[in-house]
């Protein structure tokens, strides 16, 4: 009998706890997986693309088509010793990649990838997505201050300040798009744009999505903070090894972050273009994937045809141009909602 | 109205977008560069690479040791001594180039009365020990009968203009 | 059930935990970044009461923009902070002193607080979720319908701080040039440049 009384809780445990623990843990590597490897074959694309433009080759010589070299890079990084600096504060500095790292992985929890395809459907989905790429800036701002280095501290410094104008003008887009939607469910937005995708009434706040989610993922011609030419390498300029490499797999999970909230927010996340017999045929996951490629084939091309800002230019045209916009664009959605009586019912 | 055209252009971001269209061209445009190490580029007859020392068809080598690209050379790069053979001839019996100093001007070439001193069209020579870059005339002879072709075809090549 | 309540006790203690820290953390950057784990840690609060809304824009407003601004300021801080140390203790009277008033205040609120029998059940009530609506849409409609004019008037004061602090900081200087990006981008060729055909040995 005792033996019976001590195994009830036992099953109850089991049940109650382990049992959608584990499952939560391997949706959670469903996604992480498929992202690494996004995020790998990103950097691949990337001197891919930028080499096709520039008439060159790029990577051709690990595996075919130098399809193995960001395998091979990994590598390298990883088989790299991990210099902390003399002056360093240590437990910051080893602690900011990681933040990076971790932030651009978390965001994920709340990524629709199909109807009910989605770890967390939380109310606040678009606040949560907007809080943690606000967190962004702390791993960078920790790896400059911690680095003790000028170069990295002036880099951390142009980051953060970057970061947080432009993170205004994407509020106010984001605003524009609950607006029309009149939820913060990021399943909700997409079913939302059923009809017509947000890109078309919205295109110049597509725009402006677009161009701040360069600048907030630090990305050309917004790339000041690791501005080489001035500043060595910006905020990682000490960092070697696998320190490093976080914050590289950091940027680019977050390029594919920014880029996935402009299919949801924009293009109709799932979502086939035409609801007709060849479109809907395609499982939504890779309308949505292919949505996010488009984005991010996007990021790649600006980075092959623009040459870097001034950071007095970069500072102007967040405050001057995109917040004044923005703002006026807010106030004419509204308008226009209410005046033909188009607002969402909850 | 030009000014209106003005103001319509920097809103619908005209220029951008001509300067992403220009980028966009160039992906379907042939690649400037070659894949290296499977392609190379052209060379020229008169190319200077690596320095090989030749020798006459019959085997005998050509080197007389009249010191001439020694006294040329304006990195210093070439140490010659010399004694006479068994059969009377003037030879080398040490023929050094330090190829960390040689600044492949091609002088030791110009100033050689017997075409023995040439430099090759061999530019692939890169070692791992600064050592193997101090080459004597074993290795220089070596290299002479490895790209002796290429060499007499290309003096020949540019014997009409000399 | 119990994960609730243990992750409860998680928060509040590194809440108070990192609070403490705030205060008694020798180097300044090491005190913000305490603020903000605090931050954090009232957040998961919030979302373990139900008010991911708040939850939400406590991180955004508090984490993501203000605490930047005073980590911004207080990286870039040249001062010595062993010095600035030196005169703790003198100030240490007058700082009791208050702290023991600011003691007793709370200690007299806090005294005669009595909480009505019927709290818990406007808890229940008030609590977003039960009500089948969602945070958002409650606060909403207690912001922007019941309190709509005190909503008004605190936006009216918040922009003319804003505007105060723009124009005590304002300094009008003379000379400088600046870029002028209109102007720069309408600039066309024929305004600017004029191709004359010059005669060999006679000039302009």
């Amino acid at each position: 009998m005792i033996c019976w009384n001590g195994l009830e809780p036992m099953v109850d445990f089991w049940q109650d706890y382990a049992l959608p623990g584990a499952i939560i843990v391997a949706k959670i590597v469903a996604i992480i997986i498929p992202l690494l490897i996004a995020v790998a074959y990103l950097t691949y694309a990337e001197r891919k693309v930028l080499a096709v433009m520039q008439l060159r080759r790029g990577p051709n010589v690990v595996g075919p088509f130098g399809l193995l070299q960001p395998l091979a890079d990994g590598l390298k990084l990883f088989m790299k010793e991990t210099i902390v600096p003399a002056g360093a504060s240590r437990a910051l500095f080893i602690m900011a990649p990681m933040l990076t790292f971790i932030l651009a992985m978390l965001a994920w929890a709340v990524i629709p990838v199909d109807a009910g395809w989605v770890l967390s459907d939380i109310n606040v989905g678009v606040l949560y997505l907007f809080a943690i790429s606000s967190l962004g800036v702390y791993g960078i701002i920790i790896a400059g201050w911690a680095s003790n280095s000028k170069y990295a501290f002036l880099g951390a410094l142009r980051s953060a300040a970057q970061m947080v104008s432009y993170e205004v003008s994407i509020g106010l887009v984001i605003i524009t798009v609950l607006l029309c939607v009149g939820s913060l469910n990021l399943s909700r937005i997409v079913e939302a744009q059923k009809t017509v995708w947000f890109v078309i009434p919205l295109l110049p706040m597509f725009v402006i999505y677009f161009i701040s989610a360069l600048a907030e993922t630090n990305r050309s011609p917004f790339d000041l903070p690791e501005g080489e030419s001035e500043l060595v390498g910006g905020y990682f300029t000490e960092y070697s090894s696998m320190t490093f490499a976080l914050f590289f797999l950091g940027e680019y999970a977050n390029m594919i972050l920014m880029s996935a909230m402009g299919a949801i927010l924009f293009l109709g996340g799932w979502l086939p273009p035409f609801d007709i017999a060849p479109f809907n045929w395609v499982p939504g996951p890779i309308w949505f994937a292919l949505k996010i490629c488009f984005v991010l084939f996007g990021f790649l091309w600006v980075r092959a045809t623009f040459p870097r800002f001034r950071y007095d230019q970069l500072m102007r045209l967040g405050w001057k141009v995109f917040l004044p916009f923005s703002l006026f664009y807010v106030v004419l959605v509204a308008g226009v909602l209410v005046a033909f009586d188009w607002l969402p019912t909850p | 109205m030009a000014s209106l055209s003005a103001t319509a252009r920097s809103f619908l971001l005209w220029e951008l977008l001509a300067g992403m269209k220009l980028t966009f061209s160039y992906m379907f445009k042939k690649k400037a560069t070659l894949n290296y190490p499977y392609e190379k580029g052209f060379i020229s007859p008169r190319f200077r690479g690596e320095h090989v020392l030749r020798r006459y068809a019959n085997g005998e080598e050509r080197c007389i040791a009249c010191k001439l690209c020694e006294a040329i050379c304006p990195a210093q790069a070439i140490t010659i001594e010399s004694e006479p053979r068994e059969d009377g001839s003037r030879r080398t019996t040490r023929y050094d180039i330090d190829m960390t100093k040689c600044i492949y001007c091609g002088l030791c070439q110009e100033a050689c009365p017997v075409d023995a001193i040439v430099e090759g069209p061999n530019f692939e020579f890169a070692t791992e020990t600064r050592e193997e870059l101090f080459y004597n005339k074993a290795k220089l002879l070596a290299n002479g009968d490895r790209w002796e072709v290429e060499i007499a075809a290309n003096i020949a090549a540019d014997a009409p203009y000399r | 059930m119990i994960l609730q309540t243990l992750s409860f006790y998680l928060f509040a203690s590194i809440c108070v935990a990192s609070g403490v820290m705030v205060i008694s953390s020798r180097n300044p950057v090491h005190a913000v970044l305490y603020l903000i784990l605090a931050f954090f840690n009232a957040a998961g609060l919030f979302v373990l009461m139900g008010a991911e809304f708040l939850a939400m824009l406590l991180v955004i407003v508090y984490v993501g923009a203000v605490a930047v601004l005073f980590l911004f300021v207080v990286m870039m801080l040249d001062i010595n902070f062993t010095e600035l140390r030196q005169g703790f203790l003198q100030y240490l009277p007058i700082g009791a002193l208050v702290g023991f008033i600011l003691l007793v205040e709370l200690l007299l609120v806090l005294g005669s607080w009595a909480v009505s029998p019927d709290a818990g059940a406007a808890l229940v009530a008030t609590n977003a979720t039960v009500g089948g609506t969602t945070n958002s849409h409650a606060l909403g409609r207690l912001i922007y319908t019941h309190y709509a004019f005190l909503f008004q008037c605190a936006g009216l004061i918040l922009l003319i701080a804003m505007i105060g602090a723009i124009v005590l900081t304002l300094r009008e200087r003379v000379g400088v040039k600046r870029q002028n990006v209109g102007r720069q981008v309408a600039r066309r060729r024929e305004d600017s440049v004029v191709v004359v055909q010059v005669d060999s040995g006679k000039g302009i």
